[in-house]
């Protein structure tokens, strides 16, 4: 069935781009309010299609090209339970950000092109989350990527230049992998299309590079996703970024064009190899213990939580790894559902409260003028909203009961002991622990220490727009929690879950409309 | 076979050149060469042994077609590597005009 809904998820924002672009130009004040538009319009669609849509995936072909003889030949929009559930996060945390933005870019000068670049990201990250054909995948990539190199370029100061430029030459050599490995699929399988490309995979012979395109995309999405042994980029990156920049980086970038991308490929495309599968898990704990280590030396905030992200996102990785494995032994297939669970619910649940983090980091240098904690103290008295917000989110992201991230690391953890990956339970029970060590150093000195005597400056509360997100993203914090109650389970998580586990569904649903 | 490992090496040339080089611009002309050498294997993987251009002849029907996608993938793919090879050098006079100097071990505020 053709939805018409589809489409307008990556033409609304990439209309909205160009008209803020060219409407910014005669009238000063408005861009802000067409971003707004925009992302409300966005939101609203992704919500509708996630909670009235069908269980089963909706496509939309593009240009109306119906299969010929079975085989796929238009390109591709795919809106299934995992699709959707990122698009939400995509659009929510994109609004708040707008929101924050309205008061927070005050700083800045050119409204105009950063709201038309802000746009921009949402057009290429809705495109690569909605793409059923892997090179659509690869151009959409490469949209919301050359936006964020420009918005991480915003302030254009020697730090912001420098972080720019690692972040852009890792971001090519990336880009070029991915076009390798693509230029490999088409080779072997004379399609390039997911789903046609998974029913070549599955049943003929599969070719001597097979193992060659699944290194090559592993490690071209890999190092967009900043897994650990191509995190290098990150740090710089998402802290030298203006704050709803880094919100959006950290809380959605690295999940749709990086994570997303990967569990798609390997679960939907590739035929899971246990090798692989033991390689990506061991990956993922890499980067869950590597990240927390790195994070637990800074004293600037926003490198601090840009090395949580590469931590966070490690507990994703390992979870989608152990799903993987125990799927490709074929035991357990409902330890493999939970794991998998748990991953998607992790990812959900760090685009809320690494916002929030990024926005809260942002409250403080817009109101105190540092991100060095050792120069900031005694917060919570001027600040109490911050104050309060950041405490939610860190509790969050420490996995603290009734926070949205307890749930989620108690069902990783759960699915590992259940599969037997004792090591792996222990490992990510004792991150968990560090980083709550890690929060509650950033808790301390940011809003309990006493003042530094040097600050004589009077420190006041952010602008409602700023504090409206924030509020906003701590009750989200709060009622993500609900999404671990079974009623509320079944139909949000679970279709994403049935959608990756379910080995020919995918592709028999998408090439047999 | 012989020109699909030269293009895999040109792959690799690229990849030494952004490891090795110290200077700005030659990063950006090795991202370039490992730009092209992946358009050049994607125009590869459609070409076929005596073909001509894709135009559908009815009165020949046995005429071997070169493959039409990778060609329009290729046109796609070019006018991406534009945008990031102008971005970059953007950037890069930007970086210029900062630090005045083009050497990238001159350029290291960010540490850690």
């Amino acid at each position: 069935m053709m939805n018409p809904l589809i489409p307008l998820l990556v033409a609304i924002p990439l209309a909205g781009a160009f008209l803020t672009m060219i409407v910014g130009r005669f009238i000063t004040g408005i861009p802000r309010y067409m971003a707004l538009t925009t992302l409300l319009a966005t939101a609203f669609i992704s919500f509708w299609l996630l909670l009235a849509g069908e269980a089963s995936p909706s496509v939309y072909i593009a240009g109306g090209w119906e299969p010929v003889n079975g085989v796929p030949i238009g390109i591709h929009l795919v809106h299934d339970g995992f699709s959707g559930l990122v698009l939400c996060i995509i659009s929510l945390i994109g609004l708040l950000s707008v929101i924050y933005s309205i008061s927070y870019m005050a700083w800045y000068t050119s409204e105009n092109f950063f709201y038309a670049l802000f746009c921009l990201m949402i057009a290429g990250m809705n495109g690569v989350v909605l793409s059923g054909d892997i090179f659509n995948i690869f151009v959409f990539l490469e949209i919301s990527a050359i936006s964020s190199y420009a918005l991480v370029a915003f302030g254009v100061e020697k730090n912001e230049l420098e972080a720019t430029l690692k972040y852009q030459v890792l971001g090519a050599v990336a880009s070029f992998m991915i076009l390798f490995a693509i230029t490999f699929i088409y080779w072997s399988a004379k399609t390039l299309n997911i789903a046609d490309i998974r029913s070549a995979f599955s049943t003929g012979d599969r070719g001597s590079h097979y193992v060659l395109i699944q290194v090559l995309l592993l490690t071209g999405f890999g190092l967009k996703a900043a897994i650990i042994p191509f995190h290098a980029w990150l740090p710089d990156a998402h802290s030298s970024a203006p704050s709803p920049i880094s919100a959006m980086l950290s809380g959605v970038l690295i999940k749709a064009v990086g994570i997303y991308v990967i569990i798609r490929l390997f679960f939907n495309m590739f035929v899971i190899t246990e090798g692989m599968s033991v390689l990506i898990a061991t990956l993922g704990a890499l980067s869950m213990a590597a990240g927390v280590f790195l994070a637990i030396g800074q004293w600037d905030i926003k490198r601090l939580l840009a090395y949580h992200s590469i931590s966070q996102m490690g507990y994703v990785i390992m979870s989608a790894g152990i799903g993987m494995t125990l799927m490709a032994r074929g035991i357990r297939p409902d330890v493999a559902a939970l794991a998998i669970t748990g991953g998607i619910f992790h990812m959900v649940n760090h685009a809320a409260f690494k916002g929030l983090l990024f926005l809260n980091a942002g409250a403080i240098e817009y109101s105190v003028g540092t991100r060095d904690l050792h120069e900031m103290g005694g917060l919570a008295k001027s600040m109490p909203v911050t104050s309060a917000t950041s405490f939610a989110a860190s509790l969050s992201i420490s996995g603290i009961p009734p926070f949205n991230g307890f749930f989620s690391k108690l069902i990783i953890i759960v699915a590992a002991v259940m599969g037997r990956f004792y090591l792996l339970a222990a490992l990510a029970a004792l991150v968990s622990i560090i980083t709550l060590a890690s929060f509650m150093k950033f808790q301390r000195y940011a809003f309990y220490n006493r003042e530094p005597d040097n600050i004589r400056k009077e420190i006041k509360e952010v602008p409602a727009p700023m504090l409206l997100s924030m509020i906003t993203l701590a009750v989200v914090c709060l009622l993500l929690s609900l999404l671990a109650l079974p009623g509320v389970r079944d139909s949000v998580l679970t279709p994403a879950t049935e959608i990756l586990m379910d080995q020919m569904k995918y592709s028999s649903q998408i090439t047999g409309i | 076979m012989t020109v699909y490992l030269l293009c895999f090496i040109l792959f690799l040339t690229g990849l030494y050149g952004v490891i090795t080089r110290r200077n700005l611009i030659k990063i950006a002309i090795s991202l370039s060469v490992m730009e092209f050498s992946t358009f050049l294997f994607l125009a590869l993987v459609g070409y076929r042994e005596g073909g001509v251009a894709p135009i559908v002849d009815t009165a020949d029907p046995v005429k071997t077609y070169v493959d039409p996608l990778p060609q329009a993938l290729v046109l796609t793919a070019i006018v991406i590597g534009l945008a990031t090879t102008a971005m970059l050098m953007a950037v890069i006079i930007r970086i210029y005009r900062k630090y005045g100097t083009f050497d990238i071990r001159e350029i290291k505020n960010l540490r850690g």
